[in-house]
């Protein structure tokens, strides 16, 4: 069994607004990821998944405070280090982070080049120095691999580029220095199925190329996890609910929020086509106040009365993780 | 008037953007018609020209070449055109002004009726709306549109829709920045609108299942042109055409073995 290089221990996370309250976005998460694993992370909005991935990065910046447990990268742990530390020697080389909203990550004003530039260069060991020339060139070199017209991608502004061309690149620019391991948040729900096809593909060129090896992968669309991921971990409410292969979670899902959301999903298979999409009534709970009982109780249709009153454990059945007393 | 009961109808119309070398045609030699009550999905990925041809059917642009009709005139007064088509977009929060209470805009967007309901009417239509959409309107009292999530916000969208009862709703991309409960939601709320008000919904999306679902005809659009059109049975199952088939290969689903990789 190879070794754990991603270990997350008990995180809890929070915010604390300018009036005082606490809200607790992210509450007891725990997992641990092999060299060569992709996890998966779906949850609907508002559940916490953004904020988690700042912790996982150790990037706790304020309104975001850690409220206890550990990260851990091959051993080292991420928490209660400074901003700089992290960034200097954890982001980029160890973590890297694929963001949302390609057009907000990039700057406007400049090309593509000098942006991708910059990570070289702010990642430099101290006292040796590359020219622009050899940066170019191994620029040229990694984006070659992405099957982009490399020239004019990389002297273009961020708004020449169609949206597929500007996700492209910054996937190209965040795995620049080849990072132990990659977040993607939501790297393609702003495009449309086929770009967002295409982009899943170079990810896996990427990960086909050993550029990197280990991923997490954060979405809404639980069926695009199942073509990305090997596990799949639910979350709602700030919680892991369930967390299992991707096989079991997608095709025989055991807690009911997890239920809920496949029955949410559309699908053009021909049985399937005029089956309702069916929502899930109700809100989640706010988190400003300890809740009491499975946060998932009130929008549960079948919570029994001691649902609401018995804090749910995350337990094993079978062979994967449940956060329901009643699920077998 | 012939075919009376034609809403939209396009003559081989051409929409391009910019002069000379630099020319790029949105909407090529388009030609269609949509019929009273039906529900219509435009698909096709980004940069096809349906978010355009949407905003023709708006008023909103005017086609260079060719005839685009509404119940056989041409749209002249967009005011009197706005009376009868309304729209959603994708992203609420550029529908709203910031600095305006919602209940506010939500009343101000009655005043495009030509007869002006009284005050106390206003009131009750907006009420009317927001419990359409299953939002109390005692939630959203005094509200700024900062203060609401992005799924209620389309939703207030909606409640503006019930509250005005047009004819027709042209929906542009109403759940693409919506994740899978909230769109689930949302298509609810089109089906009532269509069930309730008879509304001409015109449905632009890149997700061809979702047309599949609510529609009675899609049209598929691919660089311009109107590629594929008919029945959701006849573009989903009896398709030859390649751009019909690259859409519904590339959606992500469960029952697929193998999209990006083999799963079993």
């Amino acid at each position: 069994m190879s070794a754990k290089i991603f270990e997350v221990d008990h995180l809890s996370l929070h915010y604390l607004t300018r009036f005082g309250e606490k809200i607790n976005a992210v509450t007891d998460v725990s997992f641990s990821m092999k060299q060569g694993e992709i996890l998966g992370i779906a949850g609907e909005s508002g559940c916490g998944k953004s904020t988690l991935v700042s912790g996982l990065m150790g990037m706790c910046i304020p309104p975001l405070y850690p409220t206890s447990g550990d990260v851990r990268v091959n051993g080292e742990s991420l928490m209660n280090r400074t901003v700089e530390d992290i960034r200097a020697n954890v982001l980029a080389q160890k973590i890297s982070m694929i963001p949302q909203g390609a057009f907000n990550a990039l700057n406007p004003v400049r090309k593509v080049k000098d942006i991708a530039a910059d990570v070289i260069a702010a990642h430099q060991k101290s006292g040796s120095s590359v020219s622009p020339k050899e940066i170019y060139e191994r620029l040229c070199e990694r984006f070659d691999l992405f099957g982009m017209d490399t020239k004019r991608v990389l002297n273009s502004f961020p708004n020449q580029l169609t949206a597929g061309e500007r996700q492209r690149s910054v996937i190209g620019i965040s795995t620049l220095l080849n990072p132990q391991m990659v977040i993607a948040d939501e790297p393609t729900s702003a495009l449309d199925v086929s770009t967002q096809k295409e982009v899943i593909r170079m990810i896996f060129d990427l990960l086909d190329k050993g550029i990197f090896s280990t991923m997490i992968f954060i979405t809404h669309e639980l069926p695009l996890l199942y073509h990305v991921a090997d596990n799949i971990a639910i979350m709602y409410a700030g919680e892991f609910v369930e967390m299992g292969s991707a096989e079991q979670v997608v095709k025989d899902p055991r807690h009911p929020y997890t239920k809920a959301l496949m029955n949410a999903m559309l699908s053009t298979e021909q049985s399937q086509r005029t089956r309702k999409p069916e929502a899930i009534e109700g809100a989640p709970p706010s988190l400003k106040q300890t809740i009491v009982g499975c946060r998932f109780a009130e929008r549960c249709k079948v919570a029994c009365p001691d649902c609401k009153k018995n804090t749910q454990l995350i337990r094993m059945v079978g062979d994967r993780l449940v956060r329901c007393d009643y699920a077998k | 008037m012939p075919n009376s009961d034609i809403v939209f109808s396009a003559k081989s119309i051409v929409k391009t953007f910019g002069a000379g070398k630099r020319t790029k045609v949105a909407v090529d030699n388009v030609s269609f018609d949509i019929h009273d009550g039906e529900i219509v999905s435009i698909v096709g990925g980004s940069g096809c020209g349906k978010s355009v041809l949407a905003k023709i059917m708006l008023g909103l642009y005017t086609p260079n070449a060719g005839e685009f009709l509404y119940r056989g005139h041409k749209i002249s007064n967009l005011k009197d055109h706005w009376n009868e088509v309304q729209s959603v977009f994708q992203d609420p929060f550029s529908c709203f002004n910031q600095f305006f209470t919602i209940r506010s805009q939500l009343e101000d967007s009655l005043n495009i009726l030509k007869d002006k309901p009284s005050k106390e009417d206003v009131q009750k239509r907006v009420d009317a709306g927001l419990l359409a959409v299953n939002v109390k309107p005692s939630d959203i009292e005094g509200k700024y549109p900062f203060e609401l999530s992005g799924g209620q916000m389309q939703r207030m969208l909606l409640a503006r829709i019930f509250a005005l009862r047009p004819k027709v709703l042209v929906a542009d991309e109403p759940t693409s920045m919506v994740d899978a409960c909230v769109r689930a939601n949302i298509l609810d709320y089109l089906m009532k609108l269509k069930e309730e008000l008879q509304m001409t919904i015109i449905f632009v999306t890149h997700d061809i299942g979702l047309a599949n679902y609510v529609s009675n005809r899609i049209f598929i659009m691919h660089e311009g042109k109107i590629v594929n059109m008919g029945t959701p049975a006849e573009v989903l199952d009896d398709t030859k055409e390649p751009h019909t088939l690259k859409l519904l290969d590339d959606i992500p689903e469960v029952h697929k073995t193998e999209w990006i990789r083999k799963r079993h």
